[in-house]
């Protein structure tokens, strides 16, 4: 930075304006760096290549008889897609066809996140058990998931969905849950209704809790009167309930029935839904377990004898010394683990589920805008992905702030 | 990094309380944590129960109840595994559509790649001139393939099976390296402008399925090039492989590059030392030693992405062994040949990992 000269102390309007001008020149120039004109020439060069390609590709799409655009987006598909979670015909429009694709992607996603959490952090805690058969069962485990490639695995759990006995032999669980080569099939809210407000309810109640413990937090750190009777509001985590209970929405649940060679009533999961999900939970599920046992392992020795020295017990030893610390390493991994999770979504295309790639990948042999269609499935991986890498750059920062990134 | 050394990381792991080791009395062994507690004695018994459950079964089919050779109907008939199919279609698994005459030319390429992986797995070979090698058994493997002494005799529509996909594999990573170190230094440069563009590709590559930058270079590249010029499919498919891993390995060597001091960069520009003399005689040996362990976990997941050629109808190795299950006289054996790819897949991986564990531990030192 250049020292500030006696004019800047009492700057007048436009000398002002000049002085912000040459110091935001000045910035732009130290952050190009050293060679701006050999930059400049490999810049133009790249930009030249794209539009090469670009200028070539528009006498291809020409001579193909293609307009292009995005207005294609609303003529009609003339394909079908196998499940959907919106209501979709061959006769609705290319966007619907895509939309479709998106959210069976998203659902997919969204549920293997949870799922792989859930059953990586009890595999986590299952490798680094004392017993050595748990631990060396998990090791297995782990081993096979991550050492044979992931669609080798997707096709394993498709041909073991489709090879389930038909629904007349389905494998009941508990007799409400039937596995057959027809798909899963799941009790299921006789309402719709039901579920979406359950849902509801539940995030609801979530961002209350998440407002309340800052609520508590932020009176705490004030000290401000009154803190005894913050307690009571953890009751309003039932409010969102009562009113759906209000609301007159009936919750009965609808067990699948055998109705002639098929099931009827609840809710009902494709084999291919099926295969992937499993496949994808079990894999990422793997990666996660290692991060939770790597994550656990890094806490020093030292701080596990220096709790264990104030006298705290097991319990509160994980709780308060070396899961916050853990959870530094484990949080950053396990998001791009779930970003994977997503990405390798993408895999469906080979089992024949209908997620984004495939929808896009068929809208692009149809309709033969290539380009367009391209550029739409790049793009909502990009955002998804940077939409997490601010999410955690928000968590680092924070993290920093308290003093204790590593 | 201050990580605490591995021998010292054991004693927290036991101490998680979900599943306590508190007794200590006698014996020494691994199998103290069997019996010791309670709690230990439930997940032992349940553990050895949940074996029960799932051994017999597997056993059964993959060794007694299996049929070791035989025709389909013998197959058929058992309740077993059937290796006769393996057996059968050993060749076909292996090289695909390849013409069944001139079979010893993908034979030797595999010869030839294995010998290769294992030559460069001895660290006493490595040396510049270990890269020239490369090159040319990489240039005789293509040409092999291709039908040598003939180039240009077989199309690469029927390169298929192991070959193909450690042809995919091995060039992918090859041709990805000069362009990942230009996108690590460009990341790590203070030029504003390369940083930004390799920032750019960096990314765009990492956040898009492989299976997406598959089908880009499928369906773009024709569309972008000049009328008249095309492109082999299994070239795209190559190209966008390579591009794919570049990403990847542009972010392993710029982890290599952040690991040397920044007193070693100081020290070759007080000698006086061009930025590329520096590079080649100061920096760069010392980063990429750093990451030969990350490299070969990379090549591992390279092996495995190998296996999404499948979605533009190439037969690499996967994909032979479930089109073998698709031949009518030998149709259904699905669960065979993906136990039998598998089995592949999983040794070459397993041996791979541990071999960089290995070298980890040996480069240390």
């Amino acid at each position: 930075m250049m020292p500030p000269t006696p004019l800047d102390v009492t700057p007048s309007g436009p000398r002002r304006a000049r002085g912000v001008a040459a110091r935001m020149a000045r910035a732009l120039h130290d952050w190009w760096g050293d060679r701006p004109w050999g930059q400049f020439a490999l810049l133009i060069g790249a930009v030249a290549i794209f539009g090469f390609f670009g200028s070539n590709a528009a006498d291809n799409m020409q001579q193909f008889g293609i307009s292009p655009g995005f207005s294609f987006l609303d003529r009609p598909a003339n394909f079908e897609i196998g499940e959907s979670l919106i209501r979709y015909g061959a006769a609705d429009s290319y966007g619907r066809a895509i939309l479709v694709g998106l959210l069976n992607t998203a659902a997919v996603a969204v549920l293997g996140c949870i799922l792989a959490s859930v059953l990586g952090l009890f595999l986590g805690i299952a490798r680094l058990s004392g017993n050595p058969l748990l631990s060396g069962l998990v090791q297995i485990y782990v081993e096979i998931a991550r050492n044979t490639p992931l669609l080798l695995q997707l096709f394993f759990w498709n041909a073991i969905a489709h090879a389930l006995p038909s629904p007349r032999q389905a494998l009941g669980i508990g007799g409400s849950v039937f596995l057959s080569n027809r798909g899963v099939f799941l009790p299921a809210f006789r309402d719709p209704a039901a579920g979406w407000g359950l849902g509801l309810a539940v995030v609801t109640a979530l961002a209350l809790a998440v407002a309340i413990s800052r609520l508590r937090r932020w009176r705490v750190r004030t000290r401000l009167p009154g803190q005894k009777g913050l307690g009571l509001l953890w009751g309003a985590l039932v409010l969102p309930f009562i009113v759906l209970g209000l609301g007159g929405v009936s919750f009965a649940v609808e067990v699948p029935s055998l109705h002639g060679f098929n099931f009827a009533g609840g809710t009902a999961i494709s084999p291919e839904f099926a295969a992937l999900l499993t496949g994808l939970v079990v894999n990422s599920a793997a990666t996660i377990c290692e991060i939770v046992r790597s994550g656990i392992q890094a806490v020093p020795v030292g701080q596990w004898d220096a709790a264990r020295a104030l006298g705290l017990s097991p319990r509160r030893i994980l709780r308060l010394v070396v899961l916050p610390q853990a959870l530094r390493i484990i949080i950053p991994v396990t998001t791009s683990c779930y970003l994977d999770l997503t990405k390798n979504s993408s895999l469906a295309v080979a089992i024949g589920f209908p997620d984004l790639v495939s929808v896009i990948n068929t809208t692009a042999n149809q309709s033969g805008q290539v380009i367009e269609t391209v550029f739409m499935m790049m793009m909502t991986y990009l955002t998804i992905n940077l939409a997490v890498s601010l999410a955690m750059n928000r968590y680092h920062h924070r993290l920093a702030r308290r003093g204790g990134v590593a | 990094m201050d990580r605490a050394k591995p021998s010292a990381l054991r004693t927290p792991a036991a101490q998680i309380p979900v599943a306590p080791r508190r007794a200590r009395n006698g014996g020494s062994g691994w199998w103290r944590g069997l019996f010791d507690t309670p709690a230990n004695a439930v997940i032992t018994a349940a553990c050895l129960l949940l074996l029960g459950i799932a051994i017999p079964p597997v056993l059964r089919w993959t060794v007694l109840d299996a049929v070791w050779s035989g025709t389909s109907e013998t197959c058929r008939s058992a309740s077993g595994a059937c290796w006769a199919f393996i057996g059968e279609k050993f060749r076909f698994i292996l090289f695909g559509f390849y013409p069944r005459q001139q079979h010893w030319k993908p034979a030797l390429t595999l010869v030839l790649l294995f010998g290769m992986i294992g030559v460069t797995a001895v660290p006493r070979f490595w040396h510049p001139r270990l890269v020239v090698l490369w090159v040319v058994a990489i240039i005789a493997a293509v040409l092999l393939m291709a039908g040598a002494p003939h180039p240009g005799t077989v199309a690469t529509d029927v390169w298929a099976g192991l070959p193909l996909t450690l042809l995919l594999a091995v060039i992918g990573i090859g041709a990805a390296f000069p362009l990942a170190l230009l996108l690590a230094l460009g990341r790590r440069s203070r030029m504003g402008g390369v940083r930004w563009m390799s920032i750019l590709v960096i990314e765009v590559m990492r956040g898009v399925p492989l299976i997406a930058v598959l089908y880009a270079a499928i369906l773009l590249l024709p569309l972008m090039l000049p009328a008249g010029v095309t492109l082999d499919k299994l070239l795209r498919a190559q190209l966008a492989l390579a591009g794919f891993i570049a990403a990847y390995m542009a972010e392993v060597i710029r982890a290599g590059l952040q690991g040397v001091g920044d007193g070693q960069y100081e020290a070759a520009k007080s000698l006086g030392l061009s930025y590329g003399t520096m590079l080649r005689l100061v920096i760069l040996p010392q980063a990429l030693r750093i990451v030969i362990p990350s490299f070969v976990t990379l090549a591992i997941g390279v092996l495995q992405s190998t296996t999404l050629v499948i979605v533009i109808g190439a037969f690499d190795f996967l994909n032979t062994a479930r089109v073998a299950a698709s031949d009518p006289n030998w149709l259904g054996f699905f669960d065979e040949a993906f136990f039998f790819t598998g089995a592949v897949y999983f040794l070459l991986s397993f041996l791979a990992s541990r071999y960089s564990l290995w070298l980890e531990r040996r480069l240390r030192r």
